[in-house]
């Protein structure tokens, strides 16, 4: 059983402030993904739980255990570094037995469990080998299995699959999620990739600029964005944002079309809406086609609507050309409004 | 006529080429000469007898005759000045390591303040002309009791190695990347165990090979131990002292005798103290 809690936690660099007060609860084997741009704080806050970083302020809680007084070895992870971190002058068995070594376990144990992590990453054969000797791909099974090893509460990863190529990258996503589903340790997981985020989170944390600004089901950070930065950060292409002016009756005209919207106390907000969910039809908002480019399965058309970028992604028959203008309606449970000055949702419950 | 002249380019260019070559080649063949010509030089003269020695024109093969050779080290003083000289050096080599690789790991792990200028005073060290310095050393020494006693040149010696051993021990941990102990740390390692489980066996190698750097720069070291020493000299010193009275064959045997050590501890390390000057050795 190991349940994270950060309360009010903040870091310092000098005059820079990596992390403003966050407050983020992890349940016990729950999946939780640190997403933002780099530079967000994300990996600051990863290695203030594991005790590579002292907070400024706040306090980190694991396993109902107060712990941010406590050096890494005495809370309870383990955590997979963005470079791996495996130690060269070790083989494979000797770095996936390093910490068991250290626990001092009995021979017989370190072995079984050495073999069982190695089989599950699907190193068995690579045992007796060097760092030197392994391809990435290696290298990073190697050491999330020198993780697992550990039978840890808490695993930490620090954007482990970034230095993988492609393919590779998508291969090994499938696979993590594989194993630590059924390890059911608690992963906190950081990454500035959305698509990963999105396939492997039970619960996304969205940060920017030092502070968590939304943290949800993953379906519930795409649909319903906390802010404004939430919206626009996920999604490919991400969301569109159009002025809003008031109009009669609590109604909004946003490029010439009235909607209904919330109430506000505001002669202007945005009103947002993601790419899909337009479709050609009369009465949608007049769009000037820009570029026209046939992904396959869909087009992304990129249009100019009074003067503001404005992105669709429409069925593949639609025939359109540069110039062509076309009108684009909004479904309409799926339209989002953002206070213009705060950023946050303006129907947002939370 | 365009392929008469395309070959007539070809065959320039190719003559340029191989001139190119041959500069290429006889340079490193006059820096080779340079550096070998001496040593090949003394190597023959101190394995050949005292006649051959004075002989004229000379003979371009040794007689391998290890008489002058045995005469020297026979010579009295001469065992004593070598061991000296191995006392202070290794003294050097422990207390060189001993101070800079603490401080070449604080240069590489922590940010502190003065960081920067700690890392150019340290080289600033080197600027200072030691026989600027030998004189008020030597009345220091003698008022410490620290004359002639081989520590007292040893820690001379240390202040000429340390900035080597700082900056060389410096380079090897930046090496080491800071996620390889934090990963340690994460996996049950305190802060010490870490660094001799995962750090130390990654820079041992290095860090002999510096601490062989720092027992050549003492061998090598003469103008301290000239001054600072009267009774118990140093190799370097001891020839200094009896060179210029003594015989020729005499001359290249100690001159031998120093230089062979230094070639072959210098040879040992080679690769790390090329990997040390930035020069790529893979």
């Amino acid at each position: 059983m190991a349940e994270i809690s950060i309360r009010n936690v903040a870091k310092q660099f000098g005059d820079f402030t990596a992390l403003h007060s966050v407050d983020l609860t992890v349940a016990d084997q729950e999946f939780m993904v640190l997403l933002g741009a780099s530079g967000c704080g994300k990996t600051t806050l990863l290695r203030i739980i594991a005790g590579l970083e002292t907070p400024s302020r706040g306090e980190v809680w694991i396993g109902g255990k107060r712990v941010d007084h406590l050096p890494p070895r005495q809370r309870g992870i383990a955590m997979v570094f963005q470079n791996y971190a495996v130690f060269p002058h070790l083989t494979v068995f000797e770095n996936i037995a390093f910490g068991l070594r250290m626990q001092k376990l009995p021979r017989a144990e370190v072995d079984r469990r050495v073999t069982r992590t190695a089989e599950l990453m699907h190193i068995g054969q690579l045992l007796k080998r060097y760092s030197g000797q392994l391809s990435g791909g290696q290298r990073q099974r190697v050491a999330v299995a020198r993780a697992l090893a550990m039978e840890p509460d808490v695993i930490l990863m620090d954007e482990p699959l970034s230095n993988l190529d492609a393919l590779l990258r998508l291969e090994m996503r499938a696979e993590l999620k594989g194993v630590l589903a059924e390890s059911k340790t608690t992963t906190i997981y950081v990454t500035h990739d959305q698509v990963e985020a999105m396939s492997l989170a039970d619960r996304i944390a969205v940060m920017d600029k030092g502070r968590i600004v939304q943290a949800e089901r993953p379906i519930e950070v795409y649909r319903n964005p906390a802010a404004r930065f939430v919206g626009s950060f996920i999604g490919n292409p991400p969301m569109n944002f159009l002025p809003a002016k008031k109009g009669a009756n609590g109604s909004w005209r946003v490029a010439g079309v009235t909607f209904e919207g919330p109430r506000a106390e505001r002669e202007e907000i945005a009103f947002a809406i993601r790419p899909e969910d337009l479709s050609p039809s009369e009465g949608g908002l007049p769009a000037e086609v820009r570029v026209v480019e046939p992904l396959g399965p869909h087009v992304l058309v990129t249009c100019d609507v009074e003067g503001h970028l404005f992105r669709a992604v429409l069925d593949s028959d639609i025939v359109l050309s540069r110039g062509d203008t076309v009108k684009l309606a909004p479904t309409p449970d799926r339209i989002r409004w953002f206070d213009p000055e705060t950023e946050k949702s303006l129907q947002h419950h939370q | 006529m365009t392929a008469v002249t395309a070959r007539e380019t070809a065959v320039t260019s190719a003559d340029i080429r191989k001139r190119g070559r041959l500069v290429f080649v006889a340079t490193i063949i006059i820096l080779c000469a340079w550096v070998l010509a001496p040593i090949y030089l003394l190597a023959i003269n101190a394995l050949s007898s005292p006649e051959q020695v004075n002989a004229f024109p000379k003979s371009f093969v040794p007689g391998f005759e290890t008489d002058s050779i045995a005469f020297f080290m026979g010579f009295a003083g001469v065992a004593r000045a070598l061991f000296n000289s191995v006392l202070v050096a290794g003294i050097t080599m422990a207390l060189s390591i001993g101070l800079g690789a603490p401080a070449g790991y604080a240069l590489s792990r922590f940010d502190f303040r003065g960081k920067d200028a700690f890392r150019i005073m340290v080289l600033m060290t080197r600027a200072f002309p030691l026989p600027l310095l030998a004189l008020p050393l030597a009345v220091m020494f003698i008022r410490t009791g620290l004359d002639d006693t081989a520590l007292g040149l040893a820690l001379v010696h240390t202040t000429l190695a340390l900035p080597f051993a700082v900056l060389i021990t410096f380079s090897l941990f930046a090496g080491i990347p800071v996620e390889l102990e934090e990963a340690a740390w994460t996996l049950g390692c305190t802060r010490l165990q870490a660094f001799y489980k995962v750090v130390l066996p990654l820079v041992l190698p290095g860090i002999a090979a510096s601490a062989v750097f720092a027992f050549v720069i003492s061998w090598n070291e003469v103008f301290a131990a000239a001054v600072l020493t009267i009774e118990n000299r140093t190799l370097t010193a001891f020839l200094l002292q009896n060179i210029n009275v003594s015989p020729m064959h005499l001359k290249f045997a100690g001159g031998a005798v120093l230089v062979v050590p230094a070639l072959i501890f210098i040879f040992a390390v080679r690769k790390y103290l090329f990997a040390m000057w930035g020069i790529a050795n893979r």
